[in-house]
């Protein structure tokens, strides 16, 4: 038949990685949330005040994501005292992690917008109310973050320097659970359960191994 | 260079159609997972409440000190809401609330009355001619609603029951039962609810009993069967459900007031000039808009009841 390839030049079958879906896998799930709550902010899901409901939205799941992204290191590490070596969780790291900047970036700037007309306000707002000093301290601190995520990124500043700036993460985390417990009104379960995870992570992070 | 080479139409190798959907199908399990478990953690989606179960037989009137903004949705009145007994999410009020049975309901009155007396509510709105009043009220949090309410005068009550000289206060008590209450079964606020006003504050024309809302018999989320408004105060103070009414001579205890001493007071008047500790109270959003608005002194109605502050430093009495 015309056309028809011989053997020779089927190509040969290339193995895929058998944990290549994780990270698409993981950039899709951080942008479901988004896409859901841009769907209820049209359809009226957000309720009443949507406003507030999106911001508390956006900040949760800022908050949320980081604790996912810093709980990647302690579950490669408990993996390996069981002796199974995984690869995964410090690729995933960098997508949970943005994923949460780019939620602390909606929730930032769905505060600013409701503040909008009055910018005075939000100036007074962050030296004054220290929940809100806290929190922008915790964004700002997201920037180099950020900014030091690209594949070049240890490669350029040497991975001690790295690695030592990405420690501020769990600063970050710490100022964020400030942040949530002084916002809340009266049921402070939520913000205290964020803090007992993120020392919970800590603890399994930066406890050595008592010595064999 | 090899023959291969040559006669190659692709230049990489395939990946496998069996990876390529097993990977595939991991992957869009890991997405709805990673999403779905965000989701769980962090969705609370609003609702719009009911209006209440039916409209009432007697004639109803035109009150005074209707304000000329315009009513806020009913769906936003009666599906936000703050009722800690039925949950913390402004949504669980209105999901929960149906549990309530408002009838048979009785009200106390007792203290420093000289005609104490327990009385079935539908006995009680009896003995008044019910009055539309559309009021704002402004929520310690910084938004506010315009609800078009149905009650009578706290005045009128309190004069049938004739306080004592020695009177001076009035508390207010909410019903408690963890059996119908699920936000009762833990200590969220020290049960049960309790609220008080001065008693000028009660004898002011502005003080409501409501027990309805927009004509029709008040929704359970909103405080059926009987509840305070008191509309130049933060909303805690318009206690819902009420079961007690006690007058006395010493300041009562107030549920917020004992929550969180700093932060909300007896007094609890509309004051942008007064900051929770926390948040500002120069601003509240108007439920259904957008934007901020400016708070007003005592909510608008300072030309009704500023002159019961008249010397009192608002700042310490917050």
């Amino acid at each position: 038949m015309p056309g028809r390839v011989d053997s020779r030049s089927i190509p040969a079958t290339r193995r895929l990685p058998e944990t290549a879906w994780v990270v698409p896998a993981a950039v899709a799930g951080v942008l479901v949330p988004l896409a859901v709550l841009v769907y209820d902010a049209l359809t009226g899901g957000l309720g009443a005040n949507p406003i507030q409901r999106a911001e508390q939205q956006t900040g949760l799941l800022a908050l949320a994501l980081l604790l996912l992204s810093l709980a990647c290191t302690p579950a490669r590490l408990l993996a390996a005292r069981f002796g199974q070596r995984l690869l995964w969780p410090a690729r995933v790291r960098k997508t949970l992690g943005l994923g949460a900047a780019l939620y602390a970036t909606l929730h930032l700037g769905i505060y600013l917008l409701d503040r909008g007309a009055a910018p005075l306000q939000f100036v007074q707002d962050a030296l004054k109310r220290p929940y809100i000093t806290v929190g922008l301290l915790a964004f700002v601190l997201l920037i180099p973050l950020v900014l030091t995520s690209r594949k070049d990124s240890v490669r350029r500043l040497g991975f001690a320097r790295w690695q030592a700036l990405h420690r501020l993460s769990y600063v970050v985390a710490a100022l964020v659970a400030l942040h949530f417990w002084w916002s809340v009104k009266k049921d402070h379960t939520p913000p205290l359960i964020a803090a007992v995870v993120l020392a919970a992570l800590l603890a399994l992070r930066f406890l050595k191994k008592p010595a064999r | 260079m090899k023959s291969e080479d040559a006669t190659d139409q692709a230049a990489e190798p395939r990946y496998s159609r069996r990876d390529v959907l097993r990977q595939g199908t991991l992957g869009f399990a890991g997405a709805l997972a990673l999403g779905g478990g965000l989701e769980l953690l962090t969705r609370r989606p609003g609702t719009t409440g009911t209006a209440g179960p039916a409209e009432f037989a007697a004639k109803t009137y035109r009150g005074p000190y209707d304000t000329t903004e315009p009513v806020s949705r009913m769906g936003d009145i009666t599906g936000y809401n703050n009722y800690y007994e039925f949950g913390t999410d402004k949504a669980d009020p209105a999901r929960h609330a149906g549990s309530l049975r408002t009838r048979p309901w009785t009200v106390t009155i007792d203290g420093l009355v000289r005609k104490p007396q327990t009385v079935d509510i539908d006995a009680l709105q009896g003995q008044f001619p019910l009055e539309d009043r559309l009021y704002r009220m402004r929520c310690v949090e910084g938004w506010s609603l315009v609800i078009p309410w149905l009650g009578f005068p706290l005045a009128a009550l309190l004069r049938r029951v004739e306080p004592t000289s020695a009177a001076r206060y009035v508390k207010f008590t909410a019903l408690a039962d963890p059996k119908q209450m699920p936000g009762v079964r833990a200590p969220i606020l020290d049960w049960p609810y309790t609220e008080g006003l001065r008693l000028d504050e009660a004898m002011n024309p502005l003080t409501l009993m409501a027990v309805g809302l927009d004509g029709r018999i008040l929704p359970n989320q909103n405080g059926a069967p009987l509840r305070l408004v008191v509309p130049w105060k933060y909303g805690f103070k318009n206690i819902k459900a009420i079961v007690r009414i006690t007058l006395t001579a010493q300041q009562p205890a107030t549920t917020w007031s004992r929550a969180a001493p700093d932060e909300y007071g007896f007094y609890a008047n509309v004051n942008p000039a007064v900051d929770h500790p926390r948040w500002s109270q120069a601003t509240e959003r108007r439920i259904g808009e957008l934007g901020r608005r400016k708070t007003l002194p005592f909510n608008g109605y300072g030309a009704q009841v500023a002159g019961l502050y008249k010397g009192m430093d608002l700042r310490r009495y917050f």
